[in-house]
């Protein structure tokens, strides 16, 4: 903004634009109160009124071996959360939306067996989002993948287009049983949002981690993949990780250890 | 011309008998009975002029929609999780859920078809430990609970064990 203004009011080195760089500098400095204590925090802290940006890159680190057989935990927490039924408990559980759903893989020549959550992987480079044709899907700027359910008309080419079948299409009308924090509904395709809701007001954490950390599992971490000083970067630093289909080179915002 | 004006005359009588006809329905049947709109529950002014709020309730909130979807500013003042917490009808708590209720009362009314509420709760938000109780979400929303320190009935885990 302010450089935009600069630009078209005066020339590059007009006396004007001088003393506006430099109050703008002065004004820069006086936020820092001392070196490495900042008044406020880029990352984290969004006043209200501020929108996304994209020094946030949300991600989480899935740790494969500590994700336990049988435990369905994150899977209740994000339906708990997001407000959608349990496959278990739909009347059509083959076209039942899910936002997160448990694996368990299992190596044929060794049979070690392998468990872990899959959904959206919050790619940079999302393939959803090149095939919409209403622009409907679309990537926050802080790296989540979204469906703005305005413009959503249902069609399910992202379903198609998701390597990790991460959408699902809501099929019947829900009735107002929604989350007053997460409107969804029929003729609309949908996947895990990074709890979107949550990451907004603050939490920096979201539903999954959160059960997953009650459980006592703590396969699960969330948090700003841009930040050298978060949990996840310096985690993601330690542990040999993988993308799922890392072949895609779609840049994935959910990566693996120990798969 | 006779004829001609003999015809324009029927013409005219028809007309007028056509006029007055209309004019006696009319007044007979009165307009449509004006919506009873319900007071907000919470709070004694909107956050705009009712007369405003009247006509340009949706200008201001497709334009909070865009903001809130796209760039995630979450801001209260335009925003329709608000105008549904302050507007839920005491009876009903929905502003969509009964004929008399906020947003219907006005919408029959003018017959426009509101479709916010297909995808949109009509109920305003509560704790964590109000939300409905399901054998697999029992668990984690127990865990919440006891993190908030609000409990839960044990009649009412008994009824999410059944």
């Amino acid at each position: 903004m302010s450089e935009i203004r600069s630009k078209s009011a005066q020339t590059v080195d007009s006396p004007e634009r001088r003393r506006f760089v430099g109050a703008a500098t002065a004004t820069a400095a006086g936020l820092a109160i001392a070196p490495g204590v900042m008044l406020y925090q880029v990352a984290h802290g969004k006043a209200d009124e501020q929108g996304v940006t994209s020094a946030v890159r949300w991600g989480m680190l899935v740790d494969a071996t500590k994700c336990a057989t049988g435990c369905n935990d994150c899977v209740s927490a994000c339906s708990t959360e997001n407000g959608w039924t349990p496959v278990a408990e739909s009347k059509h559980p083959k076209q039942a939306p899910q936002w997160i759903r448990k694996l368990e893989l299992q190596d044929p020549l060794t049979q070690m067996e392998t468990n872990l959550p899959m959904m959206c992987q919050h790619c940079a480079e999302p393939p959803c989002v090149d095939v919409c044709p209403t622009g409907a899907s679309f990537k926050r700027a802080d790296g989540i993948v979204l469906v703005n359910r305005h413009t959503c008309i249902g069609c399910r080419y992202c379903m198609m287009a998701c390597p990790y079948k991460a959408r699902s299409l809501v099929h019947e009308p829900l009735n107002d049983t929604q989350k007053p924090d997460v409107p969804r509904g029929i003729g609309c395709v949908e996947a895990c949002t990074f709890c979107v809701q949550k990451v907004d007001r603050g939490d920096g954490t979201t539903a999954c981690v959160e059960a997953c950390t009650a459980a006592g599992h703590n396969a699960l971490v969330f948090g700003d993949m841009n930040d050298p000083e978060s949990e996840i970067s310096k985690r993601l630093r330690e542990l040999p990780t993988k993308q799922v289909r890392a072949d895609l080179n779609l840049n994935l915002g959910v990566r693996y250890h120990g798969i | 011309m006779s004829k001609m004006q003999g015809r324009w005359g029927r013409m005219m009588g028809l007309l007028v008998s056509a006029v007055l006809a209309w004019g006696g329905l009319s007044s007979a049947h009165a307009a449509a009975p004006k919506p009873i709109i319900e007071k907000a529950a919470k709070g004694e002014q909107c956050v705009e002029a009712t007369d405003y709020m009247r006509r340009n309730h949706m200008k201001v909130l497709n334009h909070h929609r865009d903001k809130t979807v796209i760039e995630g500013i979450r801001t209260k003042q335009h925003s329709l999780k608000e105008c549904i917490n302050c507007h839920a009808s005491e009876k009903t708590g929905s502003v969509a859920a009964a004929k008399e209720n906020f947003c219907v009362s006005c919408h029959t009314y003018a017959a426009v078809k509101i479709d916010c509420f297909d995808c949109h709760s009509t109920k305003p938000q509560t704790s964590p430990a109000m939300r409905p109780l399901t054998v697999d979400g029992a668990h984690y929303t127990h865990k919440v609970a006891a993190q908030t320190g609000i409990g839960i009935a044990v009649e009412e885990m008994a009824g999410a064990a059944k």
